[in-house]
């Protein structure tokens, strides 16, 4: 009985949801500020990448909100996994060479991938999140291959505060040099070059790097516990 | 073009009903981690890498893990 009454009731949520959406021209802009973006994008931030200059100039603001929001699920994730006080962490064999060998000669090209990912946020897809997630998954492979190596919790947790800090540090300078938060002070240069863009590759090396020790430091919590 | 995306979309469909059927948590988290990864080569077809970076880095590497830690510390089997 319940089943039947829950799949008629997704079928009513399923139906109303696609006719609601099947009225939605598709592929036709349906505001103006996305072809704004588009047109104008480039010489107004000059940042090659819409994505980016969306995200870090246009809605920087929201950016700083996302950010923070995963900084309060990192510290909240370690307040209540280290509540209960660290417990020794217990012996675990070693992985097999082939695992080890194998994490030790990623590990330095998955970093400087993620490394290049944030530089490059700016010219190329990807950004500050993206290559912060990329260098926690390469600490997640130190993890499953050298075991007995940690990574110093009072490091990432330094660096975390400093990406946060200079991002805000940057909006207020924003404040003293233009006229908003966020306003991008520095010179724009040529697009499509490394050093263009003012404060957007400023902002999103600050991300990647609050991003990526955020990240590790949640699985290093995770992994001291279990 | 339009067949790979509804391959892909049913092997999405297909990872997604199977990680809610299986008893074996440790394959239902491989089998979330698959719509993720499938997800990840969809974005990249739908002209978003940026998205597509993120998900693969996030939905199919880092919660897959992140699930994997809390499996060990409770049952690998649902009752």
């Amino acid at each position: 009985m319940r089943k039947i009454v829950s799949i008629i009731l997704l079928g009513i949520v399923a139906s109303g949801i696609s006719l609601s959406l099947a009225k939605i021209p598709f592929g036709v802009p349906k505001t103006k500020v996305g072809t704004h973006y588009i047109n104008e994008g480039i010489k107004e931030t000059g940042a090659t990448n819409i994505v980016t200059s969306v995200v870090v100039s246009y809605r920087g603001f929201d950016t700083l909100g996302e950010v923070t929001v995963l900084f309060i699920a990192a510290i909240g994730l370690g307040a209540v996994l280290t509540a209960s006080g660290r417990e020794k962490m217990r012996k675990t064999e070693p992985a097999s060479l082939v695992l080890y060998t194998g994490c030790r000669l990623l590990l330095p090209l998955i970093l400087i991938f993620g490394i290049y990912v944030f530089i490059h946020g700016h010219l190329t897809p990807g950004g500050g999140f993206q290559g912060g997630a990329i260098i926690a998954s390469g600490f997640l492979l130190i993890y499953l291959g050298c075991r007995e190596r940690r990574i110093n919790q009072k490091a990432s947790k330094l660096i975390e505060s400093l990406g946060g800090l200079a991002f805000v540090v940057i909006g207020l300078l924003g404040l003293v040099f233009g006229e908003y938060f966020l306003f991008n002070f520095l010179p724009k240069g040529t697009p499509n070059t490394l050093f263009s863009a003012g404060i957007i590759p400023v902002i999103y090396i600050a991300v990647g790097f609050k991003v990526g020790s955020e990240l590790a430091g949640i699985i290093d919590n995770l992994i001291e516990e279990s | 073009m339009i067949f790979i995306v509804s391959f892909l979309v049913v092997l999405m469909l297909v990872g997604a009903a199977a990680a809610s059927v299986f008893k074996d948590l440790i394959s239902a988290v491989i089998a979330a981690a698959l719509v993720s990864l499938v997800a990840t080569i969809l974005f990249y077809f739908l002209q978003a890498p940026d998205v597509a970076m993120a998900e693969a880095a996030i939905g199919a590497a880092l919660t897959a893990a992140i699930f994997i830690i809390a499996i060990r510390r409770t049952k690998r089997y649902e009752e």
